[in-house]
């Protein structure tokens, strides 16, 4: 990340380091390290004990190390249905609500940084209105029943497959980007969508990476629209199905009967770490990628605009 | 003459960017349908509402609903909760990115500073049911691992999500858990932003490092401050239907229930549409007048706001 480097030649010409500073410089090591640990930690835990054998766990809780590796949690977890089902439907609404999502973004954003264009400011009031206001649930509910889109996919894809914060970053983000190639390719007697697509699009690689991340993990991560506008359990991503297993299997009284039949074969602290292991870990894949493009992607966006 | 000549050129101008105007379409009918659309459904709020009848059909019943709901005593306590909430998030849980960011910032190794981001960054990626999980099965009074401790030493298990004292330190410990990290990447690109020629400036008259934090850092980032700080104000009736929903149980509904589950306990699962209407419209009203007035408070001050 490129805020070191403006700090470089300073620090070299800081030679003469208080005594306050050292200890300063000791306290932010530690609890920066600590923190860093602690983000870690939790995600660790679940994974190594979704290995280990229930035995080992009960004996000694924070060992860490187990003994044996006993992956029979993650067998057993191959036969129960309602999983497959989950990641077909979270898959979905991840592929297809990113998609839906970045086309949106990149064709909105590109002429709201027309300042000519006429009526360019009543529509990006319009648009961050909704940032501030919303006409809340049972409204939101209600459209979803009129639109037929009740009970269908669609209702995980379309009602949150595009932000007014997102544009607007995107928005600002093509605003920063050199003006004279795009110039060059109007002389050239391109039209707005080429221009769009072989200019724009290509220059907005970073930020558009970013928002695919920002995007496919929200959908992934979500399952408040599900509880609102699904009824079926086929329907069930695969967060509901998680929360179906894991949460509420612990006896917290909301749980459905149907889901409890299936639940009773299940009930192992081992078989729910390995659970929550098969649900974040492919998301937790996507972060590598993000590294490369995210920082430059997001810094320029989010300067305040 | 003129008119005609005017819309003539209005015609001329929309022909020539009519391609920019094509490119709008789909996002504009998007947020009329997805949100415009539910805002006038918002009419609810003041009509004895069905769904067979429609808004339309339904007759007004006024503001009977708003006067019924001040009478309640429920509402009161999920006022008190949501506001409770709020409040100690903001004092507790809105510092944190801040200082972490500043602490970031003066890692001298680079490689550390990315080793640590990479950490930072990850519980971002994990998901309110996740964490949910973990948690319930940590704190489980049967084989969680806390209670596992606690019993080693000899203590007595503590059914912790059944308490309704352990339930807002649990909600901030994890929320802080989930966002500090992320948090403090708009905090890091204010400071970025920083020109380093005050920097050495500062060392050169001498000023220590906690001289340039003071002076230098904090007034750099203070404008992102303020801004997010208006939208936490902005959206203080909410505390994210996602990590309450999934914490809760009905043994601490009495300080879990906040403004998002009521609404969804009232309307979806009781089917009094139009109360949970209004419960929701009142919400969004004081979340706007906050922002405003959050707003307004911060311009008298000198501050750059957010509009």
């Amino acid at each position: 990340m490129s805020l070191s480097s403006n700090k470089k030649e300073g620090i070299l010409k800081f030679h003469k380091k208080s005594r306050l500073d050292r200890v300063y410089q000791i306290f932010i090591y530690v609890i920066l390290t600590l923190f860093a640990l602690a983000c870690l930690y939790p995600l660790l835990y679940v994974f190594i004990y979704s290995v280990t054998p229930y035995a080992e766990y009960i004996e000694n809780p924070m060992k860490m190390i187990p003994n044996s590796l006993d992956f029979t949690a993650y067998s057993k977890l191959l036969s129960f249905p309602l999983i497959y089902s989950g990641y077909r439907v979270t898959l979905i609404i991840t592929f297809v609500g990113t998609l839906l999502n970045i086309t949106l973004l990149c064709l909105t954003a590109y002429p709201l940084t027309k300042h000519d264009l006429k009526g360019r400011n009543i529509i990006l009031g319009m648009i961050t209105f909704t940032m501030f206001f919303n006409g809340g649930m049972i409204p939101n509910f209600y459209l979803i029943q009129n639109l037929h889109l009740y009970d269908s996919i669609w209702a995980l894809i379309l009602p949150g497959c595009l932000g007014a914060y997102n544009l607007i970053l995107m928005k600002n983000f093509i605003s920063q980007l050199p003006a004279s190639l795009e110039e060059s390719a109007y002389i050239d007697g391109a039209n707005e969508f080429q221009v769009l697509w072989k200019i724009i699009i290509p220059l907005s690689k970073p930020a558009i990476a970013t928002f695919v991340i920002f995007h496919m993990v929200s959908q992934w991560n979500s399952y408040f629209n599900a509880i609102i506008y699904t009824s079926s359990r086929k329907l069930w991503p695969l967060m509901l199905v998680l929360r179906e297993m894991v949460v509420e299997a612990s006896g917290t009284g909301l749980s459905n009967e149907a889901a409890a039949a299936d639940m009773a074969y299940v009930n192992s602290f081992t078989l729910k770490m390995a659970t929550i292991v098969v649900c974040v870990l492919p998301i937790l894949c996507v972060y590598p990628f993000m590294q490369r493009y995210f920082t430059k992607g997001i810094l320029v966006g989010s300067v305040k605009g | 003459m003129e008119t005609k000549s005017r819309f003539k050129s209005g015609c001329e101008y929309l022909k020539k960017k009519k391609n920019l105007y094509i490119m709008l379409v789909p996002a504009v009918l998007f947020f009329l349908v997805f949100h415009y659309a539910p805002m006038y459904g918002v009419l609810i709020a003041f009509k004895d509402f069905s769904f067979k009848k429609g808004i339309m059909g339904s007759a007004w019943i006024g503001l009977d609903n708003f006067i019924y709901m001040f009478h309640l005593d429920n509402f009161y306590m999920v006022f008190k909760n949501s506001l409770t909430l709020s409040f100690l998030r903001i004092v507790f849980t809105f510092p944190i990115p801040i200082l972490l960011a500043l602490f970031l910032n003066d890692i001298r190794s680079a490689r550390y500073q990315k080793v640590i981001q990479t950490l930072f960054y990850l519980p971002h990626f994990v998901s309110w049911v996740v964490i949910g999980g973990i948690l319930v099965n940590f704190l489980s009074p049967v084989d969680g691992v806390l209670n596992n401790i606690i019993t080693m030493f000899g203590g007595e298990p503590v059914y912790f999500l059944a308490e309704n004292k352990y339930f807002y330190p649990i909600i901030l410990l994890s929320s802080i858990w989930k966002e500090s990290g992320w948090g403090t990447i708009i905090y890091l690109a204010a400071i970025t932003g920083i020109s380093s020629e005050l920097y050495e400036a500062a060392r050169i008259d001498g000023a220590n490092k906690f001289q340039c934090m003071r002076f230098i850092t904090f007034p750099g980032i203070r404008s992102t401050v303020v801004t997010m700080l208006i939208l936490r104000l902005g959206s203080v009736m909410n505390n994210g239907f996602e990590q309450i929903f999934v914490l809760q149980n009905t043994r601490n509904l009495a300080v879990s229930e906040v403004f998002e589950t009521y609404t969804y306990r009232l309307g979806l699962l009781s089917g009094r549409y139009s109360f949970a209407t209004t419960v929701g419209l009142f919400t969004a009203v004081i979340n706007i007048i906050l922002l405003l007035g959050s707003n307004w408070v911060a311009r008298r001050l000198g501050e750059e706001g957010l509009f």
